[in-house]
C-alpha cells in the first residue's frame, strides 16, 4: 500500500468516525417527552377537568365504536386510561401493544377511576411494553392506587365463592347475565386477608380468550395468579386478561 | 312465435319482479283461525333486565310456565342489560331477517325497526281476535283483556294509527334525598320540590371549607345534586315549561331560547358546585349512600340501589353512611300541576312467513301481562305493572301496602317509589315517537352533558358558546335527517319508487336479452 493509499484510507476512517459520532449525537431518547407534552408526574399532579397532553404506548385495546376508542397506555412512569378518544377505524387497526401515541384531552374521574376523556390522539413513532408489576403485596395498601390502570400481576390468591350456591363467576356483576350474550365475569379472590372482585372485561377479552374461558372453568378454592390492568371501580376492580390456576 | 317468445318473456320478467318483491317484503300477518298445536315452534324473545339476577329469574320462570301451558312451543331466552345494544342487534338482524320473535325495547326504538319493510306487526287485529286477542276465550291463561290495561301506557305503544307494541313495565324518575343532610341544612323538604328549592339547597351543600372539605358531610367529595338520565332532565323540564321540544311530525323544535335557559340555569349551578351528572362522575346511588349527595334522581326502577339499607349497592360496606332516604317526584316547575316521565320496557312482536308461530310468539307476549309475571317483575324494582288488573291483584296490594318488618322483598324506598309512580300515573307524560326520536332524546341529554363539562373544565359558556353547542349535537346526532345515529350509520330507509322502477327496468331489459338470445339460438338450431 503506498502513502497515497494510506491518506485516502486515513481520510475515510476519520470521516466515518466523524459521521458516528454526529450521529450518535443526534440519537433521539426515545423516553424523552415531546415539547408541551407532560411528565407522568405532571400528569399525575394536575387538577381534574384540566387539559393534559401525554405520550405513551398502547398496551391494549378495549373497544372501538363510532369513531371512539378506549385504550389501555403506558409509559415508563405510569399509566394511562384514555376513554373514548375520538379515533378513526384506520387508526384503530394501526394500533397494536407497544404502539406510541400523543393524547391531548381531559383529566377526569369517573368512580375512582382516573382517565382522559374527550381525547384526540395522533399515532408517533416509538415502541414499548411495560413489564409486569407484582402488586401482590401492595393489596389492602394505600400504595395501591398509584399504580392505577398499569399492567400487574396477582399472585397466589385463592378464588372465592360468589353466593351460598358456590358459583366461582358470574355472568354480569350479580349473575343476571348469560352465555353468548357479551357479559362481563366477575370473580372474587382473597389474599387471605380482604376479598378483591376483578373483571373480564368482554371488550377486552371476550369468550374466544384464553382468559375468557380460564374464568369459566375456575373452581371455589383455586389458587391463582392473575394479570390485567389496574382499573379502578369505587376500589381496585383489574381487568383481568390472564388467569392462571396453580 | 315471435308474439309467443314475447309473451313468454314479460311473464318472466314480471314474475322475477314479483318474486324479488316478496324476498323484501313479508307479508301482511292474517290471524290463523286456530293454533295448531300438533307442530312444534321454536320462539327466540330478546329481553331486557336492569342487570338484576331477580328479574332474570322472573323471566326464566315466566318461559317455564308458559312452556308447561303450551307444550309444542319452546321460547330462548337471551338476556341485555341495555336497551341500546337490543336496538343494534335488532337492526343488524332486520337485514338478514333474523330478527327475535319477540324483544323488550321502547316505542322510539320501534319508530326506527318499522323503516324496514312490514317488519314490526302491528297488534290492533290481534288485540280484538275473540279467540286469541287480549282475554280471548282460547287463551289457556287469564290475560288481561284490552280495557284492563292502563290506557295511559297501551296510548303510548301507538304509532301513526296503529299499536306495535305492548306495555310490559312502567317507571318515572324519582328524586331521591338524604333527608337527614337536609334537616342539617335547615331546610324542610316539601311533598313537591321545585326547581329552585333544588338549586338554592344544592348550593348550600356545596360549601367547602380553604382544604376543600364540605361543611355537610366533612369529606372531601360531595356532588350535592346528580341526575342520572340529563336525556330525560331536559325533556321533563321542557314539558313542565310547555316549551317545545318535537312534535309528532318529527319537527326538531329543542334548540330554542328556552333550552338555552335552562342550560344556563345548569351552568350557573355547575360553577357553583352544585351539579353533576351520572355520566360525568358516578352513579348517583353510589355518591348518594356514601354521604356524597344531598339530592339524587334516577329511575324509580333503581329504586333498590338508593339508600343506606339498599339491597343493592356497588359501594363498600366501609363507605356507606346512615341516613334518612326520602322519595319525592321529580323537581317541577309548576307543583300544582306536576309533570313527569313516563319510561319503562314495551314488548314488540316481528313478524314471520310461518302465521302460526307468529300467534305462539303473541301468545307468550300475552302471558307476559298476566298477574303472576307482572307482580312478581314489578316487585323485583320501583316499576309498576301496567294492567289494572295487576294492581288490584290482593297479592300486589299486600305488597304495596306491607308494614312489617323490612326486608329486601319490602324494601321502603321500593315501595315509596312504586306509590309515587301509581299516585301519578295521570301526570305522566310520553315525547313524541318518530323515525329520529331516539336521536333527538339524545341529543337532548348531550346538551346537558358538554355545558356541565365546559363549566367544569373553565370554558366560556356565552351565548357564542351555545350557538357552536346547537350546530355540534345536530350535526352529531343527524337530526332532521329521519334517521339515528345510535347506530352509527345513517338509515336511509327504503328505496323511493325511482330507483325502485329503475331497478326493476334494468332487470327487465337484461331478461329479456336472455329471452332474445336464446330464442335465437333456438331458432338457428331448427334451421
Amino acid at each position: 500500500m503506498d502513502s497515497e493509499m494510506k491518506r485516502v484510507l486515513a481520510l475515510a476512517l476519520a470521516l466515518a468516525c466523524a459521521f458516528t459520532l454526529v450521529a450518535c449525537g443526534e440519537k433521539k431518547d426515545e423516553d424523552a417527552k415531546s415539547e408541551g407534552v407532560m411528565t407522568y408526574a405532571e400528569y399525575a399532579a394536575a387538577a381534574l377537568d384540566s387539559e393534559v397532553v401525554i405520550e405513551a404506548y398502547v398496551q391494549a385495546k378495549q373497544s372501538w365504536w363510532n369513531d371512539q376508542a378506549t385504550l389501555y397506555t403506558q409509559d415508563k412512569d405510569g399509566a394511562y386510561f384514555l376513554y373514548n378518544a375520538a379515533c378513526s377505524q384506520a387508526d384503530y387497526d394501526k394500533l397494536t401493544p407497544g404502539t406510541k401515541i400523543k393524547a391531548t384531552g381531559f383529566k377526569s374521574e369517573w368512580s375512582g377511576e382516573i382517565e382522559i376523556t374527550d381525547a384526540t390522539i395522533e399515532i408517533e413513532s416509538g415502541s414499548y411494553t411495560a413489564p409486569t408489576l407484582d402488586a401482590t403485596k401492595l393489596l389492602g395498601t394505600d400504595d395501591l392506587i398509584k399504580h392505577q390502570n398499569e399492567f400487574v400481576t396477582f399472585k397466589g390468591l385463592t378464588v372465592e365463592a360468589m353466593d351460598d350456591t358456590g358459583a366461582a363467576f358470574y355472568y354480569n356483576w350479580d349473575g343476571s347475565g348469560q352465555e353468548g350474550t357479551d357479559a362481563d365475569l366477575y370473580f372474587r379472590v382473597t389474599d387471605g386477608t380482604d376479598s378483591y372482585t376483578f373483571v373480564d372485561e368482554y371488550y377486552l377479552c371476550n369468550e374466544e380468550s384464553d382468559v375468557y374461558e380460564a374464568i369459566r372453568n375456575l373452581n371455589v378454592g383455586d389458587t391463582v395468579d392473575i394479570e390485567g390492568f389496574l382499573y379502578w371501580y369505587e376500589g381496585p376492580q383489574p381487568h383481568v386478561t390472564s388467569v392462571t390456576v396453580k | 312465435m315471435r308474439k309467443l317468445c314475447l309473451l313468454l318473456g314479460l311473464l318472466t320478467v314480471l314474475t322475477l319482479l314479483t318474486g324479488c318483491h316478496g324476498a323484501r317484503r313479508m307479508e301482511d300477518f292474517a290471524m290463523p283461525e286456530s293454533f295448531d298445536t300438533s307442530r312444534e315452534y321454536e320462539i327466540t324473545f330478546w329481553a331486557k333486565n336492569d342487570t338484576n339476577k331477580n328479574q332474570t329469574a322472573i323471566y326464566e320462570k315466566a318461559i317455564r310456565d308458559f312452556e308447561a301451558l303450551y307444550p309444542n312451543v319452546r321460547v330462548n331466552l337471551r338476556l341485555y342489560t341495555d336497551y341500546g345494544k337490543i336496538y343494534n342487534d335488532v337492526i343488524t338482524n332486520i337485514a338478514t331477517n333474523t330478527t327475535p320473535n319477540i324483544c323488550i325495547t321502547y316505542p322510539d326504538h320501534i319508530a326506527t325497526y318499522m323503516t324496514g319493510d312490514n317488519v314490526v306487526l302491528p297488534l290492533d287485529e290481534l288485540f280484538s281476535d275473540p279467540n286469541y286477542g287480549l282475554g280471548g276465550s282460547s287463551l289457556l291463561f287469564d290475560g288481561p283483556t284490552e280495557e284492563e290495561i292502563v290506557p295511559e301506557y297501551l296510548q303510548e305503544c301507538r304509532i301513526g294509527e296503529h299499536c306495535y307494541a305492548l306495555p310490559f313495565m312502567r317507571s318515572t324518575e324519582a328524586l331521591y334525598v338524604n333527608a337527614t343532610y337536609l334537616n342539617k341544612l335547615g331546610y324542610e323538604l316539601p311533598e313537591i320540590v321545585t326547581w329552585d328549592f333544588i338549586w338554592e339547597a344544592a348550593d348550600a351543600a356545596a360549601k367547602k371549607d380553604a382544604d376543600g372539605v364540605y361543611a355537610l358531610n366533612g369529606q372531601k367529595v360531595m356532588i350535592p345534586f346528580i341526575y342520572k338520565s340529563t336525556d330525560n332532565m331536559m325533556i321533563q323540564m321542557l314539558r313542565q315549561l310547555d316549551a317545545p321540544y318535537s312534535d309528532e311530525n318529527g319537527s326538531i323544535l329543542l334548540f330554542t331560547d328556552r333550552t338555552k335557559g335552562l342550560l344556563q340555569t345548569i351552568a350557573q349551578h355547575v360553577k357553583n358546585g352544585a351539579f353533576s351528572t351520572f355520566k360525568i362522575s358516578s352513579y348517583p346511588a353510589n355518591l348518594l349512600n356514601a354521604g356524597q349527595c344531598l339530592f339524587a334522581v334516577d329511575s324509580t326502577a333503581g329504586a333498590t340501589w338508593m339508600g343506606t339499607d339498599a339491597p343493592l349497592s356497588d359501594i363498600s360496606p366501609d363507605k356507606l353512611v346512615r341516613f334518612d332516604t326520602a322519595v319525592r317526584p321529580i323537581p317541577q316547575f309548576d307543583p300544582a300541576h306536576p309533570k313527569m316521565i313516563s319510561q319503562g320496557p314495551s314488548i314488540c312482536l316481528f313478524n314471520k312467513r310461518d302465521r302460526q308461530e307468529v300467534l305462539a310468539s303473541w301468545l307468550f307476549a300475552q302471558y307476559l301481562l298476566t298477574n303472576d309475571v307482572q307482580t312478581a317483575y314489578a316487585e323485583t324494582e320501583g316499576y309498576v305493572p301496567v294492567t289494572q288488573k295487576a294492581r288490584d291483584d290482593a297479592s300486589y296490594q299486600a305488597y304495596l301496602n306491607y308494614d312489617g318488618p323490612e326486608d329486601a322483598a319490602h324494601y321502603s324506598v321500593k315501595l315509596k317509589a312504586s306509590k309515587l309512580l301509581i299516585e301519578h300515573t295521570s301526570d305522566t307524560f310520553v315525547t313524541p315517537v318518530f323515525n329520529g326520536s331516539t336521536s333527538l332524546r339524545d341529543a337532548s341529554g348531550q346538551l346537558i352533558e358538554n355545558t356541565v363539562k365546559s363549566v367544569r373544565r373553565g370554558e366560556t359558556v356565552d351565548d357564542a358558546y351555545f350557538a357552536k353547542l346547537y350546530d355540534s349535537v345536530t350535526a352529531l346526532y343527524r337530526l332532521g335527517q329521519g334517521n339515528t345515529a345510535a347506530t352509527g350509520k345513517a338509515d336511509l330507509g327504503p328505496l323511493p319508487g325511482t330507483a325502485k322502477a329503475l331497478l326493476g327496468g334494468l332487470l327487465g331489459v337484461w331478461v329479456l336479452i336472455g329471452v332474445y338470445v336464446l330464442f335465437d339460438r333456438v331458432k338457428r338450431r331448427n334451421r
